[in-house]
């Protein structure tokens, strides 16, 4: 096994392969021990044993959009915060200020938000 | 193929064994451990038929669901339906792949490390496979063809990714203290004591008592992170996935047989993963609050991270038996309005302080 | 070695993107760019860019493709195999075309007869300096951008007072 950048990643993609394996095999496993009883009713979906009334479908609201978008907005500060944070120490007060910067900006906005009542669920 | 070749393959194949076993091992272990000391927090037994102490239980368990008929509803998307809690199952092994355990152990004149890959971005990693977690909910409850499920998946996904802004923000202290995003450069930053206080007077020296761990420095910061985590993993009081009273089983309300169990197993995972990273980051890693004891070698640090990893497992179990759940526009308000910006302002202060100290 | 699994996962990629955008299913369809997104990051895991890679994951996997189904949840996106096809196929073959055009040109011919060496691998230290001391004004308008994302957003689903 190459040692360095590539063996870790060789491990890994090891690793991943194995990990698959057994979620493949912990399914298979089941399908062959398993007894096949067909019945038509057993294929229902839940509804307190009664037959489900409508479709299995319900439209979900803009809110969990909304907290979608926050969300990769958010996600992409924390991208950005990591390598800030590891070279924090050597970069000295300007790296600091540029990032007090840019957490400003969207703590605006979701100062914003708040104000707006967007994060607010009732 | 020299023999090294060989030797490392050895040392690799078996370091996956042992890390699949021992997950294994630990997650049978701790579904008994949780019923158990739930059941004796709420003076019942719990537990008790199957091997000492009701032991085997788990086992038991486990077996049945394996032979049990897997079911899927006549609505149900059927790929999606079986890929959903494979890519839970998947993500949360995965998630231990750069997670160290302890220092490293020399066999047959090969110093393997307790860990399966050693990154250098290994906390990224993590979060990065935390981050799939939500997909095995997402895809459940849409998958499903039935309401409940769909209505607890997108409620629990919409849970999950908004505290994992809060769990990345209150992980940049850290990273900034230890200057690095590799977990086993983070456990040796915090080796030693803090050392004389200054700020103390006379009473100072007691720093040399401290162990220097970054709990210490960034306490806000490790608080934010174990609510974050608790709420990442779906368990009380954040269960709104599964929220039985109002959603009948979340998500995974049409799964049975080894799919639930493989969802279950995911869950249980996770908690342990949480659990790492909590004493990695913040509570040393397998550093001791004593000296290091030559004899045991490698052991102790071992011994010194599962003990701290079981003091977290059993805080999740506690947490469980203590607290109701929480109302869903109560835990949307919390993430978003409290950690979040609590964790942003944390990290300014901290910044300033350290910027200070520099 | 990096050159067969560059194949490999380049095969990849063009296979999930092809049932991308013919699947009829619109979930079906977002597994696929998940497949699309993760051969990227593999191939950025190649170039040596570890830091990339496991960003193209936490930021592409881990939220926007998370954002799209929240999405589908919201419109249409019925179970099964009901058709959700519009009539604009060929003015969206066309502009995908053109993209792929336009993208591989300038490819081209910025790195033509170019070969890249990757000594060591990008750490996250180089590119933290990089960010913060080469490239600040772009970083500083990141943020104005997403602000820009975030009110945009707010503004669309804020209930009317």
């Amino acid at each position: 096994m190459p040692k360095g950048y590539f063996g870790e990643y060789l491990t890994l993609a090891f690793f991943a392969g194995m990990m698959l394996l057994l979620v493949a095999g912990t399914l298979g496993l089941n399908k062959l021990v398993s007894p096949k009883v067909h019945r038509d009713e057993k294929y229902l979906t839940y509804e307190c044993g009664v037959d489900p009334v409508g479709g299995g479908w319900s439209q979900t609201q803009i809110r969990y959009y909304l907290f979608g978008l926050l969300f990769v907005v958010f996600d992409v500060e924390a991208v950005f915060l990591f390598p800030w944070a590891v070279v924090f120490d050597k970069l000295g007060t300007a790296a600091f200020v540029e990032m007090v910067i840019f957490i400003g900006i969207l703590a605006l906005g979701l100062a914003y938000a708040w104000r707006k009542k967007v994060l607010e669920w009732l | 193929m020299s023999m090294t070749f060989l030797a490392d393959l050895v040392v690799i194949l078996a370091k996956i064994l042992i890390v699949f076993l021992v997950l294994s091992v630990l997650v049978i272990f701790i579904v008994w451990f949780e019923r158990k000391v739930v059941a004796h927090m709420q003076s019942r037994l719990g537990p008790n038929r199957w091997g000492p102490f009701g032991l085997l239980t788990s086992v038991a368990d486990g077996m049945k669901l394996m032979f049990k008929e897997p079911i899927t509803p006549i609505t149900a998307d059927h790929v999606t339906f079986a890929l959903a809690p494979g890519i839970s199952m998947l993500a949360a092994f995965l998630a231990f792949a750069s997670i160290p355990f302890g220092t490293s152990v020399l066999i047959f004149g090969h110093r393997a490390t307790f860990e399966i890959a050693d990154l250098n971005v290994g906390l990224l990693w993590v979060l990065a496979m935390g981050s799939l977690a939500v997909y095995g909910v997402v895809l459940a409850g849409w998958s499903s063809g039935s309401k409940y499920p769909l209505l607890g998946g997108i409620r629990s996904s919409a849970q999950m990714i908004s505290y994992e802004i809060a769990l990345s923000l209150s992980l940049i202290p850290v990273v900034m203290s230890a200057g690095s995003l590799s977990l086993r450069t983070i456990v040796h930053a915090q080796s030693g004591v803090i050392g004389s206080i200054g700020w103390l007077g006379p009473v100072g020296g007691v720093g040399k008592f401290i162990p220097h761990w970054y709990i210490f420095y960034h306490l806000p910061a490790f608080l934010i992170f174990l609510l974050a985590g608790v709420a990442e993993t779906n368990r009380p009081p954040f269960d709104l996935a599964e929220a039985d009273t109002e959603l009948v089983g979340g998500y995974h309300t049409e799964y049975s047989g080894i799919k639930f169990a493989m969802f279950f197993l995911a869950e249980y995972l996770h908690v342990v993963t949480i659990s790492a990273l909590a004493v990695l980051l913040f509570l040393g890693g397998w550093n001791g609050v004593t000296p290091n004891l030559p004899v045991l070698g490698w052991i102790w640090p071992l011994l010194w991270f599962v003990a701290k990893v079981f003091f977290f497992v059993f805080l999740f179990v506690w947490l469980r038996a203590t607290l109701p759940r929480l109302r869903y526009d109560k835990l949307m308000a919390v993430g978003w309005r409290v950690l979040i910006p609590a964790a942003l302002t944390w990290l300014v202060v901290s910044g300033l302080a350290m910027a200070g100290s520099v | 070695m990096q050159q067969v699994v560059f194949g490999i996962v380049a095969a990849l990629i063009v296979f999930a993107a092809v049932r991308l955008v013919t699947t009829r299913n619109l979930v079906h369809g977002a597994l696929y760019l998940l497949a699309v997104l993760a051969g990227a990051a593999i191939l950025f895991l190649l170039f040596l860019a570890e830091f990339v890679a496991w960003v193209q994951v936490l930021v592409y996997i881990g939220a926007v493709v998370v954002l799209l189904l929240f999405g589908l949840m919201l419109t249409r996106a019925p179970i099964g195999n009901m058709a959700l096809d519009s009539q604009t196929r060929p003015l969206a073959a066309v502009v995908s075309l053109a993209i792929f055009g336009i993208t591989s040109t300038i490819v081209w011919k910025t790195f033509k007869g170019q070969t890249v060496h990757f000594s060591k691998p990008n750490t996250v230290d180089t590119l933290g300096r990089a960010i913060f001391s080469q490239y600040v004004l772009p970083f500083e308008i990141v943020s104005v951008v997403l602000l820009a994302a975030l009110v945009g957003a707010v503004v669309l689903a804020r209930k009317e007072e």
